[in-house]
């Protein structure tokens, strides 16, 4: 697939991060005592950046556009990272972002409103992959050029729903489905490895007859380079290699990290860290 | 697709299947829509279809749950999608996909569930249809529909066509289904249908179980035991109004239907008729809320009392008591 790397785009897309970071770290300072998800909305920032920044084809002027590229959020509890992308796209305004967790809300639990780029509710883990295989299908009849991406996490592939989906992708040649896997290696047991290994993950998935991408998950250049290795003629799939809770200090690699509510300290000493330049 | 004499007699003869392959090949050539099914296409009478629209029919290999999702995405694209397994496997195998998919996304997917009931007779338990109307009654924006005979399923499936929300079609009858209708009538997803005018007794039912209500509503006349039969082929949406004027006055209302008594038609009857008030006594025979030993289909609704002997007989004890 043709995809803008060069040093321009990757400064971009990296400014682009930093401020979505901002925005989470204030939307989950916002929820208070009722906390959020932190690890995995953390984790799959940088992903969501260059989806947004650069990867997707969709307009917030036509948000329906039939030509649009469709990207189904699976893993739909992490909204620290997609909202502020919805934002720097134009899907939403920064000022909507703190009243998310407020009850009624049109942002709270896992909304479908694809109006404002809220195209699934993945809230139950391990669909969205086979509702993207039905888009990627019926595109595929039409002989439409839109492509579909679905963003995953690592613990949800305990599900074997994922396991008939990512089958029937690669029977039907489904070349225009694209799962993006946040692989940070922790569910909310523990590591993904001790609570129900994935072992061999890309062997797996290249077994299943998809192509099978490997990347730095936090890299933005590393994600340019795997978006542009995206074949032709079978599935793909991005093993993104990331940290949960990636850029605050006291939550990076901890499962407990998972849903928390922060303390005003936590928040200064992540912006710290961000501002310092030792995130990106 | 033409209502008559003729062609009431084949799809009877062709079964619930056969006819449902044939009302989805006649309306193919009308409509584009797609065919998902998880390894049942030869059993759901759609061999011909495969052959004629092999762009049209997508099969999903033993695999509900994708199939499901196959069937929500396609309809996402604004496409119209039929899913086809026994009873049990597209509602309740794939649950939490229809829950989201079809209930809170409201992706308008066609369910149709072969075999509903005892159909699957030998097979068992595992394979009767006995809580998937009563699973598929709970979820929100589905509306479930169950034709009472081969003509009822024609007309159903081409009013799915063109019905914008999600439905579950539930398709009871193996061979030979006992015909109901032999002519064109008015039918409308949501509207029940009187099928005989009564003073005395209101018998709902819906499915296989109408022809043998019919039947003994007929005996029941000649007794002196007045009884009208309603064909409530909807129970999500129920048509109290229907329901609630046609039971006023009446001694006994009693449901009829090849499905636990428990969550389905029985009970959507009971709920309306509580909610109005002054309602008549209320009977319901169906599957016992409990695993049998498995039979024959013949054998089974005679064990649970659905054949027209066990409803007149059903009535006449609760009419004379």
């Amino acid at each position: 697939m043709r995809v803008n790397d060069s040093p321009e785009t990757i400064a971009r897309l990296r400014a682009m991060a930093i401020r979505m970071r901002k925005m989470a770290l204030d939307m989950a300072l916002s929820a208070g005592s009722k906390g959020s998800h932190i690890g995995g909305g953390f984790s799959c920032m940088e992903i969501m950046a260059v989806l947004y920044g650069e990867v997707l084809k969709v307009e917030p002027q036509n948000p329906l556009d039939p030509e649009r590229d469709r990207l189904l959020v699976s893993k739909n509890h992490c909204t620290l990272a997609h909202f502020p992308a919805l934002v720097e796209k134009g899907f939403l305004l920064e000022r909507e972002l703190p009243g998310y967790t407020e009850d009624g809300s049109r942002l709270i639990g896992y909304p479908c409103d694809p109006e404002i780029g809220l195209e699934y509710s993945g809230g139950s883990l391990g669909m969205a992959l086979s509702v993207g295989a039905g888009q990627a299908l019926a595109g595929k009849k039409r002989h439409k050029d839109y492509k579909v991406y679905v963003l995953m996490g690592d613990g949800e592939l305990n599900e074997g729903s994922v396991w008939e989906s990512f089958m029937a992708a690669s029977h039907y040649s489904l070349d225009n489905l694209v799962a993006v896997i946040d692989r940070n290696r922790l569910c909310y047991d523990g590591t993904t490895e001790d609570i129900m290994s994935l072992g061999r993950l890309s062997d797996k998935l290249a077994a299943f007859g998809w192509n099978t991408i490997v990347c730095d998950g936090h890299s933005i250049a590393d994600l340019l380079r795997a978006f542009a290795e995206i074949q032709t003629g079978l599935p793909n799939v991005l093993i993104c290699e990331t940290v949960k809770g990636k850029g605050l200090p006291f939550a990076e690699n901890r499962p407990e990290w998972h849903q928390k509510a922060i303390t005003r300290e936590q928040y200064d000493a992540a912006m710290t860290e961000l501002m310092e330049g030792r995130v990106l | 697709m033409e209502i008559n004499r003729r062609n009431a007699r084949t799809w009877s003869l062709l079964g619930a299947r056969g006819t449902l392959g044939q009302a989805l090949q006649a309306l193919a050539e009308e409509k584009d829509f797609y065919v998902v099914t998880a390894d049942l296409a030869i059993s759901s009478g759609l061999k011909k279809f495969r052959e004629t629209y092999p762009d049209r029919l997508i099969n999903a290999g033993i695999a509900e749950q994708s199939m499901i999702g196959i069937a929500a995405g396609i309809a996402m694209e604004g496409e119209t999608a039929f899913a086809t397994s026994f009873a049990p496997f597209v509602t309740e195998r794939c649950l939490d996909q229809i829950r989201m998919n079809l209930g809170y996304m409201r992706l308008p997917v066609k369910l149709i569930g072969l075999s509903a009931g005892f159909e699957q007779g030998l097979s068992g338990c595992s394979h009767y249809g006995m809580e998937d109307a009563a699973v598929m009654r709970l979820m929100h924006n589905i509306t479930v529909v169950t034709p009472a005979d081969c003509t009822e399923i024609v007309k159903t499936i081409e009013a799915a066509a063109d019905y914008r929300e999600p439905m579950y079609i539930r398709l009871t009858g193996g061979r030979n289904v006992p015909i109901v209708y032999t002519e064109d009538y008015p039918f409308a997803i949501g509207k029940g249908i009187v099928m005989k005018e009564g003073t005395d007794v209101l018998v709902v039912a819906n499915g296989v179980p109408v022809s043998e209500s019919l039947k003994a509503a007929k005996a029941l006349d000649l007794e002196g035991i007045s009884a009208a039969v309603i064909n409530m082929h909807t129970i999500r949406p129920i048509d109290d109004e229907l329901l609630i004027s046609m039971a006023k006055g009446k001694k006994l209302i009693v449901t009829v239907e090849e499905h636990s008594i428990c969550g389905g038609l029985g009970t959507a009857v009971a709920e309306a008729a509580a909610e109005a008030g002054n309602m008549p006594r209320l009977v319901r025979l169906g599957m016992p809320d409990a695993f049998m030993k498995a039979g024959k289909h013949e054998f089974m609704n005679e064990r649970c009392g659905l054949t027209a002997e066990s409803i007149a007989a059903a009535v006449r004890k609760e009419m004379c008591a």
